[in-house]
């Protein structure tokens, strides 16, 4: 049993606090991608609103941005907020700064592209109906429009925020030490005691994913029974 | 008791795009009558339904509930609307509530009336439709039939003083027209006002005071049922009426 979790470079996570680290690294990452994820949901969720009153302002900028967030690969936009906004205008954003910046420029895109898409495919007659029963267009979205909205966007939301933990690893690009650069220097220091490190590092990176965004899955199908 | 007049539309007119939908309409109901429109889809019937508690903005003309302006600019709309219940076609249950919420949700949102109170009268409303078993269920595991019926109960439980149904079997399959109908019917005999849209012929008989005939937008005739259906004055009616039955 030794040799085979020797083999599989699994031992070197018991050498010195390398668990801490890695588990230290996999926080930062969580970091990043919560406040990433409440400002998106935020803003993502006003701007949707926005989007769905048909206002040609509103629909030509959001066009524009959401292209942009789109076609963008993360990894160039990060470059572009961290190296390229320090250098054109001298904003020198901590990297950590840079990161919530872009995901949640990012989240915020495809946010708004959910709520805008879900109060879309409610029928207007459930505007109408609400309002024959004298109900004002603010008690209409409290109690008719946001509970169906929520419901419609819950699954691609969840999977939103499970990507946007996902793709929290670029952020190693512009300097931080998150799980998996953590999990680089482990194997690098290790390379002459260990050299199948490189196996037992990533295959424990791989759980920690899995257990950071499983029960997010878990929390999404709990609430869309209980809302059915 | 004193049939006083409840509503009145003077001379409305209603376009869309520039093509007149409603033409000088002139209406009154009064007090406990129950009026029917009949006519030819696209006539209007529908528009003027949903210009009458300002679900469509009028473009002359002046439309009166019991001498209050209905005006969906107004910041009155909404205490009007409470007065004016209105059943849709398409049922528009909220799908993400109980059938008991579903009724309940504006006696207590806006009318401001406790739980315990709107969820006695909305179990007698259910057993009333013969739905009380129903009651913790989604609108979805309802048929349409069903889900008609609790549409009603939900514009009853707020006490309007007039009932607006807009075609409200056109999207039921015929075994569910009856157990509609029959709502319909029972509140008649009630005294409710009512202004009802609709294609059933023999139930427009049945339950209608007065009938109205409309076409292109305009009040073509009006009259006792037997005045309609035995002796139409207009060709147009007339023609109505054959296209109708077999």
């Amino acid at each position: 049993m030794g040799d085979v979790i020797t083999g599989l470079g699994f031992d070197v996570l018991w050498k010195g606090s390398n668990w801490l680290r890695l588990l230290g690294g996999l926080l930062t990452a969580l970091e990043i991608s919560l406040f990433s994820v409440l400002i998106s949901l935020a803003a993502g969720s006003l701007l949707g609103v926005l989007m769905s009153l048909n206002k040609k302002a509103i629909d030509i900028f959001s066009k524009l941005y959401l292209e942009i967030i789109r076609i963008m690969p993360q990894m160039v936009l990060l470059f572009i907020v961290y190296f390229g906004a320090a250098r054109a205008w001298g904003l020198n954003f901590s990297p950590e700064t840079a990161s919530v910046i872009v995901f949640s420029l990012w989240g915020t895109a495809e946010m708004s592209d959910l709520v805008r898409g879900s109060l879309q495919s409610i029928p207007k007659a459930q505007y109408e109906s609400s309002a024959a029963l004298g109900m004002s267009t603010a008690k209409t979205y409290i109690y008719v429009i946001i509970p169906q909205m929520i419901r419609r966007t819950l699954p691609g939301t969840i999977n939103l925020i499970t990507r946007m933990i996902k793709t929290t690893s670029l952020v190693m690009m512009i300097g931080i030490v998150e799980v998996l650069k953590v999990g680089q220097q482990i194997i690098e220091a290790n390379r002459k005691s260990s050299p199948n490190a490189a196996f037992g590092v990533f295959a424990t990176i791989f759980l920690l994913y899995f257990l950071a965004c499983w029960p997010i899955s878990c929390l999404s199908r709990y609430l869309e029974k209980k809302a059915v | 008791m004193d049939k006083r007049e409840l509503l009145s539309a003077e001379h409305v007119y209603k376009y869309f795009d520039g093509t007149p939908i409603l033409q000088d309409i002139n209406l009154k109901i009064k007090s406990g009558e129950v009026v029917v429109i009949i006519g030819p889809s696209g006539c209007g019937k529908s528009t003027l339904l949903r210009c009458l508690n300002g679900l469509e903005k009028i473009a002359e003309g002046k439309i009166e509930l019991d001498g209050d302006m209905v005006d969906p600019a107004s910041k009155e709309i909404c205490r009007l609307r409470e007065r004016i219940g209105m059943v849709f076609q398409s049922y528009e249950l909220f799908p993400h509530k109980t059938i008991l919420d579903n009724i309940t949700l504006a006696p207590i949102k806006v009318q401001k009336r406790k739980r315990t109170e709107a969820e006695e009268e909305a179990l007698k409303l259910l057993e009333r439709i013969g739905l009380s078993a129903h009651k913790d269920k989604r609108p979805s595991q309802l048929s349409g039939g069903q889900k008609q019926r609790v549409a009603i109960a939900r514009a009853l439980i707020m006490h309007p003083e007039l009932l607006l149904l807009d075609e409200i079997t056109a999207a039921l399959d015929p075994e569910m027209v009856r157990e509609v109908l029959e709502v319909v019917l029972d509140l008649a005999k009630e005294g409710r006002t009512m202004l009802i849209v609709t294609h059933e012929m023999a139930f427009a008989r049945a339950v209608a005071d007065r009938i109205i005939f409309m076409d292109e937008g305009r009040i073509i005739e009006e009259g006792t049922p037997e005045r309609i259906f035995e002796a139409p004055e207009t060709e147009r009616l007339q023609r109505f009426l054959d296209n109708m039955s077999f």
